[in-house]
């Protein structure tokens, strides 16, 4: 495809409640690629939690309301989630397997939603932001970005080029942290033990912040982390590749 | 009908299992050895992915022509001189295999691992009629010594350590006190040669069946599979309707994908093709092959939205992935099927109601949809199933009550600001340094485990406001 000019941002209900530096991180880095970034109006949430849920009859009007809300205009659609982006990517036809209209129309954004990763890397073509991040820190590949949509080398690259960070392997990174949305409250216990193997191969690289793509995983290992007394930071990936941010 | 091997819930199950280190270590070992042989053991098959290809093309294939398949089978297996049955559910097989133990007048029955004959609880039914029933795999045999069932599909006694399995063998069958693997291997096997000798008949599953040959091919490590099969008179093949490959060009595709995602061989140490009973003029093998082909419930899953689960060819590569299964283990499933095969096929066959937390039981982090040599959506099959426990009315009230209102707010712009505001003042009162330390009522289990932090004062769309039009200024 030609590059845009423009852009949407969905900016998922996790950055717009519970994490705005990271949504305000991935504008600036979107501007400082000159882009115009548009936020559409009235979005709210993908559907996620009670499509997961098996919730599907919830789950569809979220759905309908975010197509419709992302269908205003013709531009890409940029998604700072892995997970949200797969559902959008991935589910949302399912939803509509008896509504022909909301098919065709999930099938239409679908083929221009991208995570933000994946976004600058794949459609940009821009592995270097010329950022800078002093320090060491360690990166979370979450599930639905790695094995749902195999977005993994975009945010190694990004990571690579910028300036004086150095990126420790962590051990096991494949591994789920043990979020799945729900399933931390309804399996708390599994997804407890799940996440403090996580929390420990973390601890073990002497990494400041531990880096993701999913600030759902990130509030998950975040949470675990502060419990635990631990100095380790969670950063969404564009809170580092923001050239503005860590000067 | 339920095949729950106790009455407690899966919330308790879960607990016990969590509670026991010792066997937490044991599942975390093996499960992490196996992962690493099976990627290993892919890594030397050229062109693995085209080959997992094909091996899904072949089950698919298979599964969408089961009634020529079967027909084709049954009447190659005739042909070779073996008998067939068919049987429509566990009592019905279980009968089967009883009346041909008594027809034969049999008394001592040795098996070979079955997954089918854990299902049907097939020992329970011919220990009732007074029979004396020996599983011949070393992990099957120390499992029936304790008293338990399988915890994995492929290593049934993966949650008990070396130095219990010792500590079993002593008690139960005299053995010398060892922690030695290889010194207790050699006292079962002396023990086996006996059971094998004196057995009337011979029980094996069947990892497949050829449709164009009616040959069986079963696979094991320990040779108990060939002597099992070939040592008694009678010799009775358990398999599910399921199991069938067209040819054995297409058996040998399925060959090379099987060991290396069960174990991570290339080959298992014994693969048996069988066609038929002992010939004429052939010294060895029983005098009569009984087939018995179990539907149970797989016939109402094809044609389905869940047929894919039908394609499993019971590696058990999907339950050492799995990191729930790696922290519960087999037992807490309750099911002879574990992890997320298991938590697909168990409702799935079994009805979803009475099962319905095991689709639940997954982060959905697809780790077992990208071992499965055969691709199954497992992940994708498990959201179909949390679809269907809704639809049975089995979602807790909280959450049901809690979705319907992030719905309302979902689609109403309004209400989902006003609900961020709130969520903002709300976490502020109950928090301290901005962390939430003890969430109330069921957002209990996040914070058992982990702080939440309070939600932001000011949203991401009032703060880009803010910030674009200072920048205009």
């Amino acid at each position: 495809m030609t590059k845009p000019d423009k852009v949407q941002l969905f900016i998922t209900c996790l950055i717009e409640t519970l994490r705005p530096e990271a949504g305000l991180a991935v504008v600036s880095v979107l501007e400082s690629l000159g882009l115009e970034v548009i936020v559409p109006e009235g979005q709210t949430c993908c559907g996620q939690p009670p499509f997961n849920g098996g919730l599907w009859d919830d789950a569809r009007p979220l759905a309908k309301h975010t197509l419709d809300v992302l269908s205003q205009s013709d531009a890409p659609i940029v998604v700072p989630s892995g997970s949200c982006a797969d559902m959008i990517k991935h589910h949302y036809v399912e939803l509509f397997e008896d509504d022909p209209k909301y098919r065709q129309l999930a099938k239409d954004i679908a083929a221009r939603t991208y995570e933000f990763t994946q976004f600058l890397v794949d459609v940009l073509g821009v592995t270097d932001l010329h950022a800078h991040f002093d320090g060491k820190v360690t990166y979370h590949p979450s599930c639905h970005l790695l094995r749902g949509q195999a977005i993994d080398h975009q945010p190694h690259e990004l990571l690579k080029n910028v300036l004086d960070l150095e990126v420790v392997d962590l051990p096991n990174a494949t591994e789920c942290c043990g979020f799945g949305g729900l399933f931390a409250i309804k399996m708390g216990d599994i997804s407890s033990a799940i996440l403090q193997r996580k929390l420990d191969a973390i601890e073990s690289t002497g990494a400041q912040a531990v880096v993701g793509c999913d600030v759902s995983c990130l509030l998950n290992i975040g949470g675990g982390l502060h419990r635990r007394g631990s100095k380790v930071e969670t950063k969404y990936i564009a809170e580092i590749l923001d050239k503005d941010e860590n000067k | 009908m339920s095949t729950s091997t106790s009455s407690i819930t899966f919330y308790e199950r879960v607990e016990d299992a969590l509670h026991n280190t010792q066997a937490r270590g044991a599942f975390d070992r093996a499960t992490k050895r196996f992962t690493t042989l099976r990627a290993t053991a892919f890594e030397s098959l050229p062109a693995s992915e085209a080959v997992r290809d094909r091996a899904r093309a072949i089950r698919a294939h298979t599964l969408g022509h089961l009634d020529q398949c079967l027909a084709q089978f049954a009447d190659a297996v005739e042909k070779a001189g073996g008998q067939v049955h068919w049987a429509a559910d566990a009592a019905e097989a279980n009968r089967i295999i009883c009346d041909i133990a008594t027809a034969n007048k049999v008394q001592r029955v040795v098996k070979s691992k079955s997954m089918v004959s854990e299902e049907i609880h097939l020992n329970r039914a011919l220990e009732a009629m007074g029979l004396e029933v020996t599983e011949s795999d070393l992990g099957e045999y120390i499992i029936q010594l304790a008293g338990e069932t399988p915890s994995h599909i492929i290593t049934p006694v993966i949650h008990r350590t070396k130095e219990q399995v010792g500590q079993i063998l002593s008690e139960k069958v005299n053995m010398p006190p060892t922690t030695e693997p290889a010194e207790m291997t050699a006292f079962v096997r002396a023990k086996m040669r006996q059971v094998f000798l004196s057995a009337d008949m011979g029980i094996s599953g069947v990892n497949f069946g050829v449709a164009e040959t009616g040959t069986i091919v079963t696979v094991t490590n320990e040779g108990n599979g060939r002597m099992t099969t070939t040592c008694p008179r009678i010799h009775v093949a358990v398999m599910g309707i399921e199991r069938l490959v067209p040819t054995l060009a297409d058996l040998s595709v399925m060959l090379q994908v099987l060991a290396r995602s069960a174990t991570g061989q290339k080959l298992s140490v014994y693969t048996n093709l069988i066609t038929g009973p002992r010939r004429a003029d052939e010294p060895d093998g029983p005098d009569e092959l009984h087939i018995v082909l179990v539907d149970n419930g797989r016939s109402k899953i094809l044609g389905t939205e869940l047929a894919e689960i039908l394609y499993c060819i019971r590696c058990g590569a999907c339950l050492n992935a799995c990191p729930v299964y790696r922290e519960i283990g087999g037992h807490a499933y309750g099911s002879v099927y574990p992890g997320p095969i298991g938590s697909v096929v168990t409702p799935a066959l079994y009805g979803v109601a009475p099962w319905s937390d095991l689709p639940h039981a997954s982060s959905l982090c697809g780790a077992c949809r990208e071992v499965c040599p055969v691709r199954i959506d497992l992940p994708g099959l498990l959201l179909k199933l949390r679809h269907q426990t809704d639809e049975a009315g089995t979602t807790p009230k909280y959450l049901k009550f809690g979705l319907h209102a992030f719905r309302l707010a979902g689609t109403h712009p309004a209400l989902f600001r006003l609900g961020a505001r709130f969520a903002s003042i709300g976490s502020r009162l109950m928090a301290s340094n901005g962390w939430i330390k003890k969430l109330p009522g069921p957002l209990s289990h996040w914070t058992q485990s982990r702080d939440f932090p309070v939600f932001a004062s000011e949203t991401f769309t009032q703060q880009l406001k803010k910030r674009r039009a200072a920048k205009k200024a």
